[in-house]
């Protein structure tokens, strides 16, 4: 672990959030291309990500949205 | 009153989603459907106070979490949070072979996939306190930026982010336990061991009954 190693990877979540500076950013990726463990490591943390967001999909029950339509075509109606 | 036509179309599309947040927030779906029901009534009512042009998604979750906040959290009994345990740096991926050992044949990749199913990463989501569940589930799930979050739930943009960073180590050694108790994970030093006299294989083909 070098200390390029230790700055990538305290920004690793910034980084996969988008929320990093252009420079930061290619900071960043110029380490990446060159160690491969960070790599890893920074592709592991993006696929638990896409993991959890896939696995929390849920669909709205047809009578629930129903209802709401009907609240608010009702409201609109006799208002 | 906002017309009905142009809410619907703006604000409908959204409702899979709103209901996916609402049931990790308040981890029922009774309560889910009571609180989804509730925010599009209120953004409804609110409509007109809805600045045409900005982003409707985020004003819709920042009604649905206010909403949780108020009305639904303080029915619900749970000790309440304050402090979540410190929890090490890439918590997961150490656990999975990662950093040190690649002994093990699969990548840690493809060992995610396997250990987190639909209940255990749901679980996992639902078991973080609320102060942390939030960021969480509208950074990694809903997309949401740091200052979309800010705004939604209302804090400085600084308490966003170290929230979102202990809420997600949090949601990792989570994820790891629940994983862990329903699998009964192989301790990754006993993996090599083979033929281990507790291994459930083979199985007498001749039933005790003898019937």
């Amino acid at each position: 672990m070098s200390d390029n190693c230790d700055v990538a990877l305290a920004e690793l979540y910034e980084y996969l959030d988008g929320e990093l500076t252009e420079a930061a950013r290619q900071r960043i990726e110029q380490h990446l291309r060159e160690c491969s463990p960070c790599l890893e490591a920074f592709d592991f943390e993006a696929e638990v990500r896409r993991i959890v967001a896939d696995r929390c999909r849920d669909q709205c029950p047809e009578a629930l949205r129903a209802r709401i339509q009907s609240a608010i075509d009702g409201s609109g109606a006799t208002a | 009153m906002a017309d009905p036509a142009t809410f619907s179309r703006d604000a409908m599309v959204h409702m899979d989603a709103l209901y996916s947040a609402a049931l990790r927030m308040t981890r029922n779906a009774a309560d889910a459907e009571d609180l989804v029901q509730e925010t599009y009534l209120r953004a409804y009512r609110g409509y007109e106070r809805f600045e045409a042009g900005t982003n409707l998604r985020a004003w819709l979750y920042r009604i649905l979490t206010n909403t949780f906040i108020n009305s639904y959290r303080a029915k619900q009994r749970r000790p309440q949070e304050s402090d979540l345990a410190d929890v090490e740096d890439l918590y997961l991926y150490r656990r999975l072979g990662g950093v040190e050992t690649s002994t093990l044949g699969r990548s840690a990749e493809d060992q995610l996939m396997d250990l987190l199913s639909e209940s255990e990463v749901k679980d996992a989501i639902e078991a973080l306190p609320d102060k942390f569940r939030l960021p969480v589930l509208l950074a990694d799930i809903e997309g949401f930026s740091y200052k979309e979050i800010a705004e939604i739930v209302d804090v400085p943009i600084g308490t966003v982010m170290s929230r979102l960073h202990r809420g997600r180590k949090a949601l990792q050694k989570s994820l790891w336990e629940f994983a862990s108790a329903r699998r009964l994970l192989p301790d990754v030093e006993a993996t090599d061991v083979g033929g281990s006299p507790s291994s459930r294989t083979e199985v007498p083909e001749t039933s005790p009954t003898g019937s």
